[in-house]
């Protein structure tokens, strides 16, 4: 299956008719501890690139954005009670919320490939 | 920034480095902090703590001179004892927060926090006058370890071979382990029995690894950050400055009228002793929230009625006791145990109560 990664460390994957979010391996190492996430809204329709949750982490809050254009339809209710999954599975367990793509946004997104060096500049 | 003695150490164990009042800290290591919490709940943790400021005050002198900084009534704390103080300003404001350590019958040793360390230190010196004694800044010399945990005791007696159970809390005591010299206090800042080490700074490293290692052989023992210092202390109740304290509060407000000996001529009291008298106006609460989420510094508190009734000073969630909570300064009519009330979290009203304090007792209460 063909995962993609926005800039902002998201990940999307399709599954079915929709697609899987979440927060990449990478920033989850980079916040550290999550201790709460504020699920995005299910029904509202979200932009790439735009605020659609928060992750609060030990230390600070981050908001997390959305990789796609296109309506939330399902959040993972599991992370209310166990943040930590986004640490402990965040391409798995931890995954976010599931989005209905309203058009080919999918296709603005790095490659793992292209991920992994864009993870190099940033770390430089 | 400045780096500490074990800043090599902390860098070898995998810590996340941030900037803390000037000094480059370890905020959590590989574990992460929530595990490191648990880990100092269970058993034991290793701290640095050495950005903290250390002052000695010594000569005949030295008692008077403390007794009139010191809110606490330093006379009562005899030679090889221990106790927590404030620095007052003379609005009856708290300047710092301090421990100070009856080390020898003319020589106390004092230590401040890294953040106030420079005022500290004007502040002590320009009161200093007639009294017979002289003030030395040893910070850079020495270093400060605190070892935490309900397994400390016991594997500091298997490390020094000595029998500690008539060591009292509070109580000072040498020890020299592997031909290191170090001081160290029955106290801490985390709600566990534990110590804090004095050392010198050279040797520092070198009891750091001894603790972890020959340590490691007594009980489980793993350095911990910044981080799970702060949800330790604060799950116990202890003030962080800057945050429960500032120069705006006074002690009975931060809940600290214990900490002040009212029979001692200390700078601050008469306002204090004012203050009380005429009843305060605010006080500070611990709360938690109803609705989850995470109440950050400066959110907004909020009556029930939605009336803006404070802010929070400390935010965080807090493992042992399982809540996401803060502490916070409300009107005195909002601070009494079960109060409802609401917290600002990011433009949404998150439901939270006033709960009685401390969270967690400590346990060698």
């Amino acid at each position: 299956m063909l995962i993609k990664y926005a800039k902002s460390h998201e990940w999307a994957v399709k599954s079915g008719d929709l697609y899987l979010c979440g927060l990449s391996n990478y920033a989850q190492e980079k916040v550290g501890d999550i201790v709460f996430v504020e699920l995005p809204e299910v029904g509202k329709t979200v932009k790439q690139g735009e605020p659609f949750g928060v992750i609060e982490s030990v230390k600070a809050a981050n908001d997390v954005y959305s990789p796609l254009n296109g309506e939330i339809v399902e959040a993972n209710q599991k992370l209310e009670d166990e943040p930590e999954l986004v640490n402990s599975s965040p391409l798995g367990e931890g995954w976010i919320c599931k989005i209905k793509m309203s058009d080919s946004s999918f296709d603005n997104l790095m490659n793992e490939e292209e991920y992994k060096a864009f993870q190099e500049e940033q770390d430089d | 920034m400045r780096r500490t003695a074990l800043h090599t150490k902390h860098c070898e164990a995998g810590a996340k480095m941030v900037p803390f009042a000037g000094w480059e800290m370890p905020l959590y290591y590989r574990d992460g902090a929530t595990e490191e919490h648990r880990l100092v709940r269970r058993s034991a943790g290793l701290f640095d703590v050495s950005h903290m400021g250390t002052f000695e005050i010594a000569g005949k002198g030295s008692l008077d001179f403390l007794n009139r900084m010191i809110t606490s009534g330093v006379h009562k704390t005899d030679v090889a004892m221990s106790g927590y103080g404030l620095l007052l300003n003379e609005q009856g404001n708290i300047i710092d927060d301090i421990f100070l350590y009856h080390t020898e019958e003319y020589l106390w040793t004092l230590v401040v926090n890294a953040s106030n360390l420079e005022k500290d230190w004007d502040w002590l010196n320009s009161h200093r006058g007639d009294f017979d004694c002289t003030l030395t800044d040893v910070s850079e010399g020495t270093s400060l370890i605190a070892m935490q945990g309900p397994a400390v005791i016991a594997c500091l007696e298997g490390l020094s071979g000595e029998d500690l159970s008539a060591w009292t809390r509070f109580g000072i005591k040498e020890f020299v382990l592997e031909g290191i010299p170090f001081r160290s206090g029955r106290t801490g800042y985390t709600g566990e029995d534990g110590v804090e080490i004095f050392v010198a700074s050279e040797q520092a490293a070198a009891l750091w690894n001894i603790l972890l290692d020959q340590g490691g052989k007594q009980c489980e023992i793993g350095p911990c950050g910044l981080a799970a210092r702060d949800s330790l202390r604060f799950e116990a109740g202890f003030p962080l400055y800057g945050h429960e304290l500032n120069e705006t509060v006074a002690p009975p407000e931060a809940l600290l009228k214990w900490a002040c000996d009212f029979e001692s001529d200390f700078i601050g009291k008469s306002p204090v002793e004012e203050l009380i008298k005429k009843g305060l106006t605010r006080k500070l609460v611990t709360f938690k929230l109803i609705d989850k989420g995470v109440a950050r510094e400066d959110y907004e508190i909020l009556s029930a009625r939605g009336d803006l009734i404070g802010k929070v000073v400390s935010g965080l969630y807090a493992p042992t006791v399982d809540l996401y909570c803060g502490n916070g300064f409300v009107p005195v009519a909002f601070a009494k145990a079960g109060t409802e009330i609401g917290i600002s979290v990011r433009g949404r009203i998150k439901k939270a109560e006033v709960v009685k304090r401390p969270l967690y007792r400590p346990a060698y209460r």
